[in-house]
């Protein structure tokens, strides 16, 4: 693997087992034993990826686009290594963070101070590293006093505020961000766009997936096209925009017709 | 990719059990009183139940007798019944970061430890009412004993708290199941009883058993039967090693399944 290529991906399908008996419980499976027996044999995969093959540069920025249910959580989960490719293989290099859905992984009952130390500690950083930044992080959260009172107290925005504070302080070597700007309101998600392309010309390497094409457009390097599991296009945002664009065109067409 | 360090675990050890133990005291102006409360709740009713109205024998009065064996299984059960929610509880964040994640199901055990240790000022009161004497000998009998009934512990919760992710009702079967195993383990009434009616085997089939056993030896006459230790160890080693090995094996999966 050379230098500068921090994430890569080679020919990785990652499948899903359909109808696992995950989640009915133990009385269901004591129940319709005999059934699951049956089933499980004949048992169909769900491929959420299928031979999927790309590579992201250090401090490059790939955005992933594609419909509801293409596999691009699926890509990021595989990246963060919370996922185990069913096939193929993935290497990366350096501290990845994922930028989590606003307000996940904190404690209701918790004050801010103690949720950013929470929050901190899951995402890979020591304590001593979280109480060197904690003064820029509750400065950049704005909350002021209210970083000693329960989450519990705090707005929806404040939430979000809060966790967007600790994340971007991670100084991560690869940042995940999947769909999270979409809450948030529109001032809030100036100051998100505004950050991640700070973090883009500090050299920080991305994977950005979002529906909202215009920020990726905006801040990615190169955009990565998925549809039912399949890299269908791999390149110059615009392009592969547009392509994204058309194909959605083609497919709205063939559905009313 | 820089591995995480020694440094770096402990720290998550201390933040997860310091939220653990913030979050039960949160809104609760009792405070530590209310985890004393609690078994001591429970230790009334059996008092009343199978002191006083069935009138059990035993060599000790039968309060002694019932704290020292009681606070101890109070953590084994309470660890165990909330392992079902150490993983689900954390769904959001299993799903999308790679962190240890047994370190949840540590952090809440301990969590219990460290209540049963706080514990442990009530029963040398109780002994010292009685006119019993602690032992110097506490001073390595109780850290011994910890630690085999952490193994113990750790090593069930962890397969209940992976178990549960893959079958959801798993923590109603729990419930009942603690229960039942609480009633097969002397700890409401003597060993002699089992030996009585010849199902001295119990005593060692049952990991929680020898255990139970053994602390009330330490807490009221300062020895520990080497035997029953020796069971107990035993069963502790092999629970932990199967609940790891259970988790090792399952874990990357947990991300699919939340």
């Amino acid at each position: 693997m050379s230098e500068d290529v921090v994430i890569r991906l080679e020919n990785v399908t990652k499948s899903y087992r359909l109808g696992s008996v995950a989640k009915a419980g133990v009385k269901d499976l004591v129940l319709h034993l005999p059934t699951h027996l049956r089933e499980r044999r004949r048992q169909r995969l769900f491929e959420a990826l299928r031979d999927v093959s790309f590579e992201v540069a250090r401090g490059e920025c790939l955005g992933i686009i594609g419909r509801n249910g293409s596999g691009k959580s699926t890509t990021l989960g595989l990246i963060a290594g919370v996922l185990r490719p069913s096939a193929g293989r993935i290497e990366t290099h350096g501290r990845i963070c994922p930028l989590l859905e606003l307000g996940a992984g904190f404690h209701f009952e918790l004050t801010g101070t103690e949720n950013i130390v929470l929050n901190g500690i899951l995402l890979g950083m020591t304590r001593r590293e979280i109480d060197e930044r904690m003064a820029e992080i509750v400065a950049f959260s704005g909350l002021g006093d209210f970083v000693h009172r329960p989450v519990r107290v705090y707005s929806a925005g404040m939430v979000a505020r809060l966790g967007f504070a600790v994340a971007v302080h991670l100084d991560p070597d690869i940042l995940l961000v999947d769909e999270v700007l979409a809450v948030g309101d529109l001032a809030f998600q100036g100051k998100c766009l505004e950050r991640m392309e700070g973090f883009r010309a500090s050299g920080t390497t991305m994977v950005f997936v979002s529906h909202s094409l215009g920020d990726v457009e905006r801040i990615c390097d190169r955009v990565a096209f998925l549809d039912a599991g399949r890299l269908l296009d791999l390149g110059e945002p615009r392009t592969v925009i547009s392509a994204y664009k058309d194909h959605l065109r083609r497919r709205n067409l063939r559905e009313r017709s | 990719m820089k591995s995480p360090t020694l440094a770096y675990y402990r720290d998550l050890m201390l933040v997860l059990l310091a939220k653990e133990f913030k979050v039960r005291y949160k809104n609760t102006l009792l405070g530590y009183a209310w985890s004393l409360v609690h078994p001591l709740l429970f230790a009334g009713v059996f008092f009343l139940v199978f002191r006083v109205l069935m009138r059990v024998e035993t060599e000790a009065p039968y309060v002694l007798f019932l704290i020292t064996a009681l606070f101890p299984w109070q953590w084994f059960a309470n660890s165990v019944n909330a392992a079902n929610f150490f993983f689900l509880a954390n769904s959001s964040l299993i799903k999308k970061v790679r962190f240890p994640r047994e370190f949840l199901v540590f952090a809440g055990v301990l969590n219990d430890l460290v209540h049963f240790v706080i514990s442990i000022p009530v029963i040398v009161v109780f002994l010292l009412w009685f006119g019993y004497r602690p032992s110097v000998h506490w001073v390595w009998q109780v850290p011994v004993l910890v630690a085999v009934q952490f193994f113990i512990t750790q090593g069930l919760a962890l397969i209940v708290a992976t178990s549960n992710l893959f079958f959801r009702d798993l923590e109603r079967l729990t419930g009942i199941f603690m229960l039942l195993w609480f009633y097969l383990t002397p700890v409401i009434y003597p060993r002699g009883l089992l030996v009585e009616k010849g199902c001295t085997w119990m005593l060692y089939a049952n990991p929680m058993a020898s255990l139970i056993v053994c602390w009330r030896e330490v807490f009221l006459n300062g020895t520990l039967p080497p035997l029953m230790l020796g069971a107990a160890a035993g069963f502790g080693l092999v629970t932990f090693l199967v609940g790891r090995a259970l988790y090792r094996s399952l874990e990357w999966r947990f991300a699919e399944i939340v």
